[in-house]
């Protein structure tokens, strides 16, 4: 009886210092879950997350010191795939509201100074020197950089429009949910 | 299995609706006279839009390209009319959101007057590439409603060597009579259309696959098809959606198309009857595809038939010559089932609109949705062999992978299992919405990875910019200590010389 209670108790407190000691030594150092967040993430180090980049804002959703919604370029489609990721639930009504948007030049008052194109993180802004500065729609992350360094607000945001190939089926108003 | 049984033993999909073909259908196909203004659209069919060649101004005549194919799956237009050119501007597309699209419009001087054609003699002794490239450069594409361009699909055929061509008379929609008409009133068009078909893919035997709620196209297309022993009449039973390409492959040859696979797969290839007759014109007339033949039927419609209009007519036009009772209550261009509903008669039609309806009141009248009962109805008539109360009832909750698990994408809204519900929920709608939910996420997630590679590709280049900008700037340095130390011993004269050269 006492010795197979002595027993049983000597070796839980062996195989407990051990576990103590592992815990401590062998601990991972990164939250392996960050890099997969990051992959998820546009990778255009915009910023409008509030975090420097991509990589520090990866790293606040592995703490869950911010939520699957904060990245606006991402939309919808990365809201809803790190929630599944992270396993939360995640109300998306508020995300799909301001929808997706680009920039835009207004053309009469674009001086061609280029100070829009260094900061765009994606390339899509073109032009030169004293040229009227264009955006490319299908390379446009809707950053919004570009809009703070324009010196005669020639920039601004738009939604994306509406086309023929974009337009889908509304979903039913349902009276019996 | 004989001819006799298949025609017994009742396909167990679908439904059966009440046709509503007739009197349309019986009425004499009438010619519109030609519009005063056509609105010429740039994608009446899948793919790239045509590019316009035609500057504002421009005379024009009829058949004459005004706008070319731009990529490999596209198709030119051409001018339905004789006119001039008055616009190269934007439209209301034949298409639910009533978004514009980009259209050429010709004012019609009246007379009609054809540009100069180049008519193929014998097609039969013609490479089948020739006749795929003639109907290329005519615009001819699938006028069942598809419109996918006509020549690709040769090209398809005939590489993966399909050895059955099914003719596709099936129009199994209810109250178009389109293709009725066509085969009543030029069937040796058809016939004779569907044999350069079966040429250019190399197809050894045509199915015209014709539903036997048309005995009179029956009896036009046997007579005329008598002198081919080649191309079979075949009556199918009358049964909504027997035109989908895959129930009439089924239905004519036993063979299943699989989820995942195209029909020429399975060695067959699947040509509308009225597609063969726009072959027909374009190879052995060389007129391109101008004019069609369109269904106007519906309640509100004073006198219902087929009317035989050049593309680009304004539908108030076609409504405006076949006259309304009233004013209708909803017009859809193509059947009931499948139809666009359109939002107003300021459209024009296009190669793919086998018919508008007008309907009024009473017909389009929507019963209030009800709780789905799980009757199970609707998986009984899909002809997908689909559940359509699962993958609705994940939808309506927002489950767009739980429904795609459920083979969505198999679909073909074909609208059986909303027809027979009896709590009428929208269910096509369910599915529209979730595949284009689906396509767009699909569409994000591409733009997302191009946009990646896009920002990763500029922080490379600036680190590259940066490290060439460094290394020149050490490389100058060094030069300059070198020649400093060279010029050390010399003489003071040597010394400002390289002070002048590196200032």
């Amino acid at each position: 009886m006492l010795m197979s209670v002595g027993s049983l108790a000597a070796m839980g407190l062996a195989l407990g210092s051990v576990l103590g000691v592992a815990s401590r030594y062998l601990a991972v150092e990164e939250n392996p879950i960050e890099a997969e967040l990051q992959a998820m993430l546009p990778g255009s180090q915009c910023g409008q997350c509030g975090y420097v980049g991509c990589a520090q804002a990866a790293a606040a959703l592995a703490k869950g010191e911010a939520p699957v919604t904060l990245c606006p370029p991402g939309g919808k489609a990365t809201a809803e795939a790190l929630a599944a990721k992270l396993g939360v639930k995640v109300d998306l009504s508020k995300v799909s509201d301001s929808g997706p948007q680009i920039a835009e030049v207004t053309e009469e008052i674009c001086i061609g100074c280029c100070r829009c194109m260094k900061v765009c993180p994606t390339d899509a802004i073109i032009g030169a020197a004293k040229q009227i500065h264009n955006v490319i729609r299908e390379a446009c992350t809707g950053c919004s950089s570009c809009v703070d360094v324009c010196p005669t607000e020639a920039l601004g945001m738009a939604p994306i429009p509406v086309t023929l190939q974009h337009w889908t089926w509304p979903k039913p108003a349902s009276a019996h949910s | 299995m004989g001819f006799l049984d298949r025609f017994l033993k009742a396909p167990s999909w679908g439904v059966h609706p009440e046709d509503h073909k007739r009197p349309a259908a019986d009425a004499p196909l009438r010619l519109f006279p030609s519009p005063e203004r056509v609105f010429m659209p740039l994608s009446q069919h899948v793919g790239g839009a045509a590019r316009p060649i035609v500057l504002v101004g421009q005379k024009v005549l009829k058949g004459q390209l005004i706008a070319e194919a731009q990529g490999n799956i596209s198709a030119p237009i051409h001018a339905p009319v004789s006119g001039t050119i008055s616009a190269v501007g934007e439209v209301t597309a034949p298409h639910p959101s009533g978004l514009p699209f980009k259209a050429i419009t010709i004012e019609s001087d009246g007379q009609d007057r054809w540009i100069e054609t180049d008519p193929l003699a014998d097609p039969f002794a013609a490479t089948p590439e020739e006749v795929a490239r003639r109907s290329a450069l005519a615009g001819v594409v699938g006028l069942g409603g598809a419109t996918f361009p006509s020549a690709v699909k040769f090209a398809l055929g005939k590489r993966l060597k399909v050895g059955t061509l099914i003719v596709n008379g099936g129009e199994c929609e209810p109250y178009l009579s389109s293709d009725d008409r066509i085969m009543r009133d030029f069937p040796e068009q058809v016939v004779d259309g569907a044999r350069i078909v079966m040429h250019a893919i190399g197809a050894s035997e045509a199915l015209v696959g014709i539903e036997d709620n048309k005995p009179e196209a029956i009896a036009a297309m046997r007579k005329a098809a008598e002198p081919y022993p080649e191309v079979k009449i075949r009556p199918v039973p009358a049964r909504y959606p027997m035109g989908s390409d895959k129930q009439l492959i089924q239905t004519l040859t036993g063979k299943e198309v699989p989820s995942d696979a195209r029909a020429a797969e399975v060695g067959v290839l699947v040509h509308n009857v009225s597609t063969c007759a726009a072959v027909h014109k374009a190879i052995r007339l060389g007129h391109p595809l101008v004019e069609r033949i369109v269904t106007l039927n519906g309640g509100a419609i004073a006198t219902p038939g087929n009317v035989y209009a050049p593309l680009g007519t304004m539908i108030s036009d076609l409504l405006a010559f076949v006259g309304l009772k009233e004013a209708p209550s909803r017009l859809i261009l193509g059947g009931p089932m499948m139809g666009t509903p359109l939002l107003h008669d300021r459209i024009p039609i296009v190669k793919g609109a086998s018919g508008i309806l007008a309907f009024d009141a009473a017909e389009a009248f929507v019963p209030e949705a009800g709780p789905c009962i799980r009757c199970g109805n609707c998986t009984k008539a899909c002809p997908m062999g689909l559940l359509p109360l699962e993958m609705a009832a994940r939808i309506r909750v927002g489950d767009l992978e739980g429904a795609e698990a459920y083979a969505l994408q198999d679909c073909i809204s074909c609208g059986c299992c909303a027809y027979v519900c009896p709590s009428h929920i929208p269910l096509v709608q369910y599915f529209s919405h979730a595949k284009g939910e689906l396509t767009n996420a699909e569409r994000t997630k591409l733009r997302t990875d191009a946009t990646k590679r896009l920002a990763e590709a500029k922080t490379a280049r600036i680190e590259r910019e940066n490290r060439e900008k460094a290394e020149a700037a050490a490389r100058r340095k060094a030069e300059r200590e070198a020649a400093k130390a060279a010029a050390a011993p010399a003489a003071t004269p040597v010394a400002e010389q390289t002070q002048g050269a590196s200032a």
